[in-house]
């Protein structure tokens, strides 16, 4: 915002020498061209509809139509053909495939499931990934979290399972059709911006309330890596090879299989893992909308403030998503070493013999599975929640407020509260409306494209239309106040673990294990230190954001070309001055890009923070689900959507611009 | 070629449409995948909501239904109006504790018969505004709505701006506050702590700076035992101020109704349910049995299992009668 500003006030007062001057300079030239459509604009805007908040004239209230909608939806579900020939099939299958893998599951027994988990982990990606297996499934029973765990796990199972088909089959769409490409691709990078949250309300329109509706919200959100990656790998592919392939009369078909899907297998699985880790995310979170398993213990515990009993359902969540990322990752590299190379007659062979071990080891599994009984024994069990709850306890009467000198947690989620979150949000909505468009105009332009500033401006201008204003500015304040400290704290820890390997040894499995982890998962430990309110939200979007801007930016301070440091050392330049002046503008690409993810991750926690009070849009969609007003759920939702869309814009760099 | 693989995708769609059952899905008729996975008939699934009372009712329901009758016993967190769609569903076979939702009754108890009432709880409901004892003991003109304004710079806080704060709980209890304050013409602003346990925190966080505060609470609760308070006059409730209410929500200018607390049950469910079905019909206790269990859980910090564990060890008189 600052920059905006700042080069626009000098032009301003400057004599017509300097003007022309200004105008060779891209970035210049937009903002006057900008700054001269909003001078015509605005005042004619500003005397036609004033110049407060969104004006009421331009907006259009979509509560009647949509609460008919719902009310004519829940009348006729069972009876419409719509309802019983088409959506309640989609209904029927994934509840008869969800229970189908839950039945195995709970067939297979604790013992069965322990140990396939393990072997599978071990015959994937090694040992240590299979022990971590193996530890990881014993502690969800011993926490009592056996059920819970599986019903997870089923939903998983089979919302995985969609999403990789449904991507993999727009990937490859995607990946051989030009025009589907660049069709597709908008729609994906767009997806991937949105909070989670956002895909709750038109599938529970659709659906109601339950599994059904979770595993459908679950795919929608987790489908895009899956088919982007499975695009971009295939398009990828060496023309050299294709031509080779070409040359020795292969068919269309054979040219996929034996050349071009082989050769995309790594971004194939990095897709799957991409994809496993969003499935898992949205698993939990769509516990808002019945879909039981472990989210819905963290969901009924967070609705009490019950910090013991969310921590016992939050550590398997955790626990699984390691697992889930470890086995499939190691598969990605693992995959990556060409293999197949040696003597092609021993390949049968060996694959007999590994089908008979697999045999072997799910025989065994199964047998042990039956004999150990169906569920973690009761007595097996650890009560964590009475001990944890007293240690919060401890911590809200030590820590909460009133420590000397530094006050307490609480005391600084109020002055959070008090003196940056309200200031911005009063600013926010007192900022009139054409003027907040014209700035959004002016950032997206100068950082992308005249066509991603035109994105943006229509999406904030669609939250106005939609009555949203005021709740997405108060949002809006939330998110710009934690994407600044978590970029103060980010470049914090990132510099030094740029220049020093030691340091970036130490975080680096630090930041693996807070990237996997669900964003349910970080409301649990914020309400304990901070209460209930904007700034746990803020907290919890915080850390939530900080491993992936911590990653970019020291990669990319990294990546500073070497001649370029050796020379500017020998100049004499200090650290400072060689960070300042030759390692961020090198990084800039990056910079921007750790920017962009922010804004996406730090939207997207605030979002759901309205769990634990943090207001605004998400509040309105918590509330429609509550009370079965999806009309406000779905506009809040819409707006969200739009806010999302927005900030990626803004922020969104592109080749153009880098020019 | 090409007509190869249309005859495939032809064959595939046929083969989906056979598997799928080719005719109608009723995705009401759809139970939940986990319900009854153990293929024996005895689950019950019961919808909780987010306030104590009704945890304590589930809690005492799912231990007798377990430890009593041998059912297996599900429980997911619903709030109550999303509750009645998922036992018009069957997703839920249970809702314990309704506080008064006229549409949803209307809708599919009346008309689409898919719900069944299964009398009342027991209970009496009552909402209304309070204000903390010590509060109204040094100012008792404050406990007539119409001198509230006078009071309304003290109530102010960080949230609520230039107003008063009224405080709200969680979005999803039955409410006419934000209207109240409208037709009232209060110089208050509606703020939702946006849960009960939130709520809570702020009270006694309130109680022990000994702070003045206005509050949305109701009865019965456990925390008048711990920060006892006094409720606000407002406009008398009548049937015509009722009516009104029904027809648009928005035009609300009376004080809430007390409402005995009811129990609904998905219809198939109380038809086939046997002795589960029976019991939760059964289901009847006091005020004092339930902040009891309520108190053990919120306050004492008890598992729910273990608190209706206790509750139905020292009162077998009363539960008695529901299981036979």
């Amino acid at each position: 915002m600052s920059s905006a500003t700042t080069t626009v006030a000098p032009q301003a007062a400057a004599p017509p020498g300097a003007l022309r001057a200004a105008w060779q300079r891209p970035a210049a030239r937009k903002l006057l061209l900008l700054g001269a459509v909003t001078a015509v604009l605005a005042p004619f805007a500003a005397a036609r509809w004033g110049s407060g908040a969104w004006p009421s004239e331009l907006a259009v209230s979509l509560d009647g139509p949509l609460g008919r909608a719902n009310d004519w939806i829940i009348d006729n579900r069972d009876s419409h053909w719509l309802f019983l020939h088409f959506f309640g099939h989609i209904s029927n299958a994934i509840i008869t495939a969800v229970r189908t893998v839950y039945v195995v599951l709970l067939a297979l027994g604790w013992a069965g499931v322990t140990a396939g988990a393990s072997l599978l982990a071990w015959r994937l990606a090694g040992v240590r990934a299979g022990a971590t297996a193996l530890a990881s499934f014993a502690v969800c029973g011993l926490l009592g979290m056996w059920v819970p765990t599986m019903r997870t796990l089923a939903l998983m199972i089979v919302a995985v399972a969609a999403s990789v088909a449904v991507g993999a089959l727009l990937g490859l769409a995607a990946g051989l059709s030009d025009r589907m490409f660049r069709g597709l691709r908008p729609v994906l990078d767009t997806m991937q911006a949105l909070p989670a949250f956002a895909y709750l309300l038109p599938v529970v329109l659709v659906f109601g309330i339950g599994v059904a509706p979770a595993v459908l919200a679950t795919v929608v959100y987790a489908a895009p890596p899956m088919a982007r990656l499975t695009a971009l790998g295939l398009r990828g592919t060496d023309q050299g090879v294709l031509e080779a392939v070409d040359s020795l009369g292969a068919t269309g078909r054979q040219r996929l299989l034996t050349a071009r899907l082989p050769l995309a297998r790594r971004e194939l699985l990095l897709g799957v893992n991409q994809t496993i880790m969003m499935a898992l995310s949205m698993a939990v979170i769509a516990s808002v909308i019945g879909a039981d398993g472990l989210g819905d213990r963290v969901y009924q515990s967070l609705s009490t403030v019950d910090v013991g009993a969310a921590l016992t359902a939050g550590i398997p969540i955790v626990l699984l998503a390691i697992v889930l990322d470890r086995t499939t990752a190691g598969r990605g590299s693992w995959a990556g070493v060409p293999r197949g190379g040696t003597g092609g007659h021993d390949q049968p062979r060996r694959r007999t013999r590994t089908a008979t071990t697999w045999a072997a080891a799910i025989a065994a599994t199964v047998a042990l599975g039956r004999l150990a009984g169906t569920t973690w024994p009761e007595t097996w069990t650890v009560a964590i929640a009475t001990p944890v709850n007293e240690a919060k306890d401890w911590m809200v009467q030590h820590l909460y407020s009133g420590i000397p000198g530094i006050g307490g947690t609480a005391d600084w989620a109020a002055q959070y509260t008090g003196w940056v979150l309200d200031p911005l949000r009063d600013g926010l909505q007192a900022l009139p409306w054409w003027g907040a468009l014209a700035l959004v105009a002016a950032l997206a332009w100068l950082i992308g494209t005249w066509r991603t500033a035109l994105t943006a401006v229509l999406s904030l201008a669609a939250i106005g239309v939609l009555g949203r204003w005021e709740p997405a500015m108060d949002t809006l304040s939330q998110v710009l106040a934690a994407v600044a400290v978590t970029l103060v704290l980010g470049f914090a820890v990132a510099v030094p673990a740029a220049r020093s390997p030691r340091v970036d040894r130490l975080l680096r499995p630090v930041l693996d294990v807070f990237q996997t982890m669900p964003q349910f998962v970080y409301l649990i430990p914020v309400v304990a230190l901070f209460g209930i309110g904007r700034a746990p939200a803020a907290a919890a979007a915080i850390v939530y954001a900080l491993p992936a801007v911590v990653r970019i930016v020291s990669q990319g301070l990294r990546q500073a070309d070497p001649a370029a440091l050796e020379s500017a050392r020998s100049l004499g330049a200090t650290g400072g001055q060689q960070l300042r002046q030759v390692q961020f503008p090198l990084a800039r690409a990056e910079l921007l890009l750790a920017v962009n993810q922010a804004v996406v991750l730090v939207l997207s926690v605030v979002i759901i923070g309205a769990l634990v009070g943090g207001g605004a849009l998400g509040y309105e969609v918590v509330f429609g689900l509550a009370q079965g007003d999806l009309a406000t759920g779905l506009m809040a939702g819409t707006a969200i959507a739009c806010l999302g869309l927005m900030l990626d814009r803004v922020t969104q760099p592109t080749k153009e611009a880098n020019r | 070629m090409r007509k190869r693989t249309t005859w495939t995708v032809v064959a595939a769609a046929a083969l989906l449409a056979t598997a799928t059952g080719c005719g109608a899905a009723d995705m009401t008729r759809q139970s939940s995948p986990y319900a009854n996975a153990a293929g024996d008939g005895k689950t019950v699934t019961l919808s909780v909501q987010s306030w104590v009372g009704a945890r304590a009712n589930t809690a005492v329901a799912k231990y007798l239904l377990e430890k009593e009758l041998g059912y297996r016993v599900d429980t997911v967190q619903v709030d109550e109006v999303p509750a009645w769609d998922a036992l018009s569903q069957g997703r839920v076979d249970a809702l314990m504790e309704d506080w008064g939702h006229p549409d949803q009754e209307k809708r599919y108890v009346a008309d689409k018969k898919t719900v069944t009432d299964a009398g009342e709880l027991g209970v009496t409901g009552h909402i209304g505004w309070w204000v903390p004892k010590y509060f109204a003991d040094a100012h008792p003109d404050v406990l007539d709505w119409k001198n509230l304004d006078k009071y309304a710079a003290q109530l102010r806080t960080p949230e609520s701006g230039s107003k008063g704060q009224l405080l709200d709980g969680s979005p999803s209890y039955v409410t006419n506050d934000k209207a109240l304050v409208k037709n009232l013409k209060l110089d208050y602003q509606v703020v939702f702590a946006g849960s009960e346990a939130a709520q809570i925190t702020q009270l006694k966080q309130f109680a022990k700076e000994k702070k003045p505060f206005l509050t949305y609470w109701y009865e019965p609760q456990w925390l008048f035992n711990q920060v006892p308070m006094v409720e606000v006059k407002l406009p008398e409730y009548t049937d015509a101020c009722a009516e009104k209410g029904a027809a648009d929500p928005a035009t609300v200018d009376c004080a809430y109704p007390t409402t005995p607390l009811k129990k609904y049950l998905n219809t198939e469910f109380a038809k086939k349910g046997g002795k589960a079905a029976r019991l939760l019909k059964n289901f009847h206790w006091s005020k004092a049995d339930q902040n009891e269990v309520a108190q053990m859980i919120a306050e004492d910090r008890l598992p729910a299992d273990e608190a209706a564990k206790r509750w139905v060890q020292r009162h077998p008189d009363v539960w008695r009668a529901w299981v036979r």
